[in-house]
């Protein structure tokens, strides 16, 4: 359960390094200014299935968010994004997985912490938004009542005085017409109404941190964008820590100060957003990175996803999962496990933080396909 | 033990069991028709939703099956209210017992003032058949309550907490659910040291307490896996809420369905006990299903005296199971739209 109390991992010697607290042991115990807000360590995440071996959906994830920092974890859909903010949050099924690994946040392990200290921080510490905003409201309650719910359980106030402030939260999430909009139900709401609402109900307590799950893959382009701007103004506004989840490198663009790319429940590439739009290092950033729509692109020019999908997954022992849809594999992606390993080849912004990649054949800089 | 799948042991239980357990998917497959809806919307997607009842409205305004029962049921709500008025005489009064023969002529014939005629006592049959209504209106209206305080309380237990308590609860009520529900009436009606009307009702509303509590159960645990309550407990919701506020309402809709047709079984299985003598030994007050009793020995003679109470008791229950299953289709996100 705890491997913080060693120094942070003998498999991966400079994985976690994300910040500078991560080699000093003792700084996992306790809440500095220096240390990281969140710091994820060896999390893994196992469903027990019937007649079938575990299903590792997170394997082995470390990373690091710092107070106002906004982390982008990237990958496509069943590479475990979910799974692993759920079981930050505490919020996976009681039955049928086992979670193993640190999730310190601010220095106490949230892992070890019992329900009821695990409720009272969700919420006022950190807080989530989910993919599908009609879904993730209740449709029976109206609006105001649901965002009250937040204040009254964690600032105590009563439904009366909590009133003025749902008020308020809402119009500075920017929905017009705020004193409707409390007594209206969720289905009278658009879909961006409706993520503009639960933004605000994350964002009711001022918690530290905020971690996003594809906020706007149920939305509209245009509404995306606002989305984003709305959330980018007001983790800034606030400083709070963000954690950016996403299938679309797109969305890190704009947004994340860092990001872990994600490829079968592991960590593949690990950069500052610069560095790794620069030179992307792991073939499948370089795949995902190819095939983001540029307007400075020759017209014509056909997008290039990511040949195959998650199905032709091979399990990463003994093999780098993405060796079937790899464009440069060889001999050893069959048949040895890649490490997380500090990127020494790569340019790294001066001062910034080591870049960390698992490849047996990483792109070389220069070498991107665009 | 979470599996809302009927379980895999057949036994007389089993088919019933699978149509709650359909019931209780239908209501809870609500939360992903949006689901589709909001993703192939794209471009409208910022137009306002639809909501299910609103929807739900618009097709059964134009449904004529669902037309048709809420018209029988409406009618028949209010001459249950307004029977006494308008009964034009007195129900429990003999006022043909003068005309009654024992072997000539038991059962007084239409005459002016009494267009059905009397009964076996004398008392003017039409006041007896709309004052009846009154007696069968308390039986649906309160067997059904029951039922329903009953199945909602176990439902409820049993969906929230999960686990042992759900295990227990559910074996209770599938124990129960194996008897023949008629055949448990009258075992609980039986017991009772003096029959009344209220034995009756609570026997009824004992039948279906299990039916109540497994539907909810059913959908208060496809709740528990919806992205609301998942929504609510990552803002720190404390389970209390949760449950009444988050699962509990969002999860009636199927029972609020089933108690529309549980009102047609428990008229007719309210019928059914006093017909065999275990309602109401004072038959004063008159009641359709024990005035199809009487009618027995009777019948080869004067058959209207038993069609009457029967075609009463068919039209009413007819009226509610029509209302009923169109709710049940309309609610359905199968069929929507
Ligand atoms: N409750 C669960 N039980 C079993 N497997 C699960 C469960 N939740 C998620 N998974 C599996 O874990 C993998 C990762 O899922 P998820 O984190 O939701 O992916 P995504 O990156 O798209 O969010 C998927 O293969 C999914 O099937
Ligand atoms: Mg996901």
């Amino acid at each position: 359960m705890s491997t913080a109390a060693s120094p942070p991992d003998r498999r991966h010697p400079t994985a976690p390094a994300d910040g500078p607290a991560v080699h000093d042991p003792a700084a996992a115990g306790r809440s500095d200014a220096t240390g990281p807000l969140l710091s994820v360590r060896n999390l893994t995440v196992r469903f027990r299935r019937q007649g079938e071996e575990d299903f590792v959906a997170v394997d082995d994830v470390s990373f690091d968010v710092r107070a106002g920092q906004t982390v982008g974890l990237v990958g496509e859909s069943g590479c475990g994004k979910s799974v692993t903010s759920l079981a930050i949050m505490g919020l996976l099924p009681k039955r049928g997985n086992t979670v193993t690994g640190r999730v310190d946040f601010e220095g106490i392990d949230l892992l070890s912490l019992s329900p009821r200290q695990l409720r009272d921080r969700r919420g006022r510490d950190i807080a989530m938004i989910f993919q599908d905003p009609l879904s993730s409201l209740n449709p029976v309650v109206p609006i105001g009542v649901q965002v009250s719910e937040v204040i009254e359980r964690h600032v105590g106030l009563s439904r009366a005085k909590a009133r003025p402030q749902a008020r308020e939260l809402l119009s500075k999430v920017g929905i017009p017409d705020p004193d409707r909009r409390l007594s209206e139900y969720p289905h009278q709401l658009s879909g961006g109404m409706r993520q503009r609402a639960l933004i605000a109900m994350a964002l009711a307590c001022r918690p530290r941190l905020l971690i996003a799950d594809e906020p706007t893959t149920a939305l509209d382009v245009t509404i995306q964008a606002q989305i984003l701007a709305l959330l980018k103004e007001l983790v800034q506004d606030s400083g709070t820590a963000l954690v950016m989840i996403t299938h679309d490198l797109g969305v890190v663009a704009g947004l994340c100060d860092r990001v872990n790319v994600l490829y079968g429940g592991r960590i593949v590439e690990r950069a500052d957003r610069h560095e790794l739009f620069a030179t992307p290092r792991h073939p499948y950033t370089n795949g995902l990175l190819a095939s983001i729509p540029r307007l400075d692109a020759p017209r014509g020019q056909r997008l290039s996803p990511v040949p195959g999908s998650v199905a032709d997954n091979i399990p990463w022992d003994h093999a780098c999962a993405f060796a079937p849809r790899c464009d440069r594999p060889v001999a050893a992606c069959r048949e040895v496990t890649p490490e997380l390993v500090t990127d020494e080849a790569a340019p790294s912004a001066p001062g910034g933080l080591p870049r960390a990649l698992r490849c047996h054949h990483p792109v070389e800089p220069g070498q991107e396909s665009r | 033990m979470n599996d809302p799948r009927p379980h895999p042991r057949g036994g007389l239980g089993a088919r019933k069991k699978e149509r709650i357990d359909s019931l209780a998917r239908a209501g809870a497959r609500r939360d992903d028709a949006p689901d589709t809806e909001v993703a192939s919307a794209g471009t409208v997607d910022d137009r306002a939703g639809v909501s299910l009842v609103a929807s739900a409205w618009r097709r059964l305004r134009r449904n004529v099956v669902f037309l048709a029962g809420a018209t029988i049921v409406v009618l028949f709500v209010i001459l249950a209210l307004v029977a006494p008025l308008v009964a034009p005489h007195d129900p429990s009064a003999g006022l043909l017992l003068s005309q009654v023969r024992q072997q000539t002529n038991p059962i007084p014939g239409p005459q002016p003032g009494f267009p059905l005629g009397g009964d076996q006592a004398g008392r003017d049959l039409l006041s007896r058949l709309l004052v009846g209504s009154r007696q069968t209106l308390y039986v649906g209206v309160f067997a059904t309550l029951g039922g329903l305080i009953g199945g909602l309380t176990l439902g409820t237990l049993a969906g929230a907490f999960g686990g042992w308590i759900d295990s227990l609860v559910m074996r209770v009520v599938d124990v129960m659910l194996s008897i023949p529900s008629l055949l448990m009436a009258f075992s609980i009606a039986a017991i009772a040291a003096r029959p009344s009307q209220w034995t009756v009702i609570l026997a009824i509303a004992i039948v279906q307490v299990p039916i109540f509590a497994r539907l909810l159960r059913g959908s208060m645990l496809a709740q528990r896996h919806s992205d609301h309550v998942l929504a609510a407990r990552a803002l720190g919701v404390k389970p209390a809420p949760i449950v009444f506020r988050h699962m509990l309402p969002n999860a009636l809709g199927p029972v609020i369905v089933q108690a529309t047709l549980v009102v047609a079984t428990a008229i007719i299985d309210a019928a059914a006990l006093s017909f065999l003598g275990l309602g109401n030994p004072d038959d004063r007050v008159p009641e359709w299903g024990q005035m199809l009793g009487a009618a027995q020995t009777y019948l080869a003679g004067y058959p209207h005296l038993a069609f009457y109470p029967a075609a009463c008791i068919i039209v009413v229950a007819l009226g509610f199971t029509l209302m009923g299953e169109s709710l049940r289709e309309a609610l359905d996100p199968k069929s929507r739209r």
